[in-house]
């Protein structure tokens, strides 16, 4: 029931499963923060077809990210919504200038074209990254994205702990499962059909149990590393680890190139937006 | 085996399990408020206790780890303002890790009082000053939806904290043994 709730990774044979960890983790990182701080629609436009072409050949079937796409719209569409209801002149604010679709600037609810391409920008930058953590979940092996992560210089308890929680969390998820199950048949009702405060004490009945053996796993797992001697040494070698090849040089070239020109474009637009309006 | 060492062995999976847990309980336990992306989170409950018996470290890097995948595989990408805001909670509820004193006995009533005042605060800081904040610094979004968001998280964490978070505390403490409770007998 719930296998398409969680994406994960599933080994298939394209350019972007063979790339390194390290290389998909430093563009995915490098392109989000580029875009999430740039509000040139060409630019975003840019990374938006590059994602998705990239995601085509991924090799991604639509089944596998159905639901998850659902979500990412109706959460888009609520923000911009939102957006909107609270800020309507917000755009002519922005690029100083005013073309009215309906209303006059003194009327709260009023609709301008600057308002509108604000609202497309908002748009492009909730879904542009999409496609990129889409490819990044579902071709990075998760032992392998804990080596990527101690490569680019993040300490290895860290990556190490990164790992645990991926590791952990179906285990998590399987106690969960078996603790409701249990609770419900003992006549806690969680589900919709119920009021809130009964959903409530539903929940806690679930929640208590489950973080309490949750605590109990930390002990056991914490004293089985501790015999096995983690953290022993100042570095530690992951099986996983693959060396860099040419087409991670030739992909983080790619990713440079791109994160550069966003830059150049904030010199050449003068800040971070693009108007065409002027 | 030093002790020292242990500890940070404990850091080290508790991060991971704790990261674990507050993964499944984001995506699975979430009661809706109806405004977007603002649940009632149940997740917030377990963070104080996390902190109380792990420290700031373990508490900061759970929830930044777990908020961050629950964005990715909820959202698609994660919202880092809201990420980071999270984090540096965490690493507030670590802080009483030496106030609370939890592994030394059931809490008393003014350490309970003086949590719950400490995690308004936090959480105030956190959801009405930090978070929109950097949404308008990053994002560019509308100065009066950001607030609207943030005020109403912060109530909603801070009942999600005040509730399932002092209900953890208070039995987690009693599960542990007094200090000084045991004499020697002459």
């Amino acid at each position: 029931m719930n296998s398409q709730f969680l994406i994960g990774y599933s080994p298939r044979k394209t350019f972007l499963h063979r790339l390194n960890g390290s290389t998909k983790l430093i563009g995915f990182v490098a392109l989000s923060l580029i875009g999430m701080i740039t509000y040139d629609t060409r630019f975003l436009a840019g990374i938006f077809l590059f994602s998705g072409i990239l995601f085509y050949f991924s090799k991604i079937s639509y089944q596998e990210i159905a639901l998850v796409l659902k979500v990412i719209m109706a959460f888009a569409a609520l923000n911009l919504i939102m957006v909107y209801v609270f800020a309507p002149g917000y755009g002519m604010t922005i690029y100083g200038t005013q073309h009215m679709l309906w209303g006059s600037p003194q009327h709260y609810f009023n609709l301008s074209w600057e308002e509108v391409f604000y609202i497309f920008n908002l748009f492009l930058k909730y879904t542009f990254a999409v496609p990129l953590a889409l490819i990044f979940l579902l071709t990075t092996n998760p032992s392998e994205f804990a080596a990527s992560l101690n490569r680019i210089g993040i300490p290895y308890r860290t990556s190490y702990a990164v790992e645990i929680a991926l590791r952990y969390i179906p285990s998590v998820q399987r106690d969960y499962r078996t603790i409701s199950l249990a609770q419900q048949a003992r006549g806690y009702e969680i589900s919709k059909k119920a009021k809130l405060r009964t959903r409530i004490i539903g929940s806690a009945q679930i929640i208590l149990p489950l973080i309490f053996t949750s605590l109990d796993r930390i002990e056991v797992v914490s004293q089985a590393m501790e015999l096995r001697r983690f953290g022993h040494n100042k570095k530690r070698t992951w099986y996983l680890a693959q060396p860099f090849a040419l087409r991670d040089f030739l992909a983080l070239a790619t990713i440079a190139v791109i994160v550069i020109w966003g830059v150049v474009l904030f010199k050449i637009n003068g800040g971070r937006f693009w108007n065409p309006f002027k | 085996m030093s002790h020292k060492q242990n500890d940070s062995i404990q850091t080290v999976v508790a991060t991971g399990i704790g990261a674990a847990i507050i993964f499944v309980l984001m995506k699975f336990v979430a009661i809706p408020t109806g405004i977007p992306n603002t649940q009632i989170n149940v997740a917030e409950g377990f963070l104080p206790l996390l902190g109380a018996i792990y420290g700031p470290v373990a508490a900061g890097l759970a929830i930044l780890i777990g908020h961050t995948l629950n964005d990715f595989v909820t959202y698609g990408s994660p919202w880092w303002t809201w990420v980071i805001t999270d984090a540096l909670i965490g690493v507030a509820f670590g802080a009483t890790k030496n106030r609370l004193k939890i592994q030394a006995g059931a809490l008393s009533t003014a350490k309970l009082i003086w949590f719950n005042l400490y995690q308004v605060v936090v959480n105030f800081i956190g959801w009405v000053l930090l978070a929109p904040t950097g949404d308008i610094l990053v994002y560019h979004e509308p100065a009066k939806k950001v607030f609207f968001q943030g005020v109403t998280t912060w109530i909603v964490n801070s009942l999600s904290v005040a509730v399932i978070g002092t209900i953890l505390l208070v039995l987690y403490s009693r599960t542990r043994t007094k200090k000084g409770s045991l004499k020697k007998e002459r």
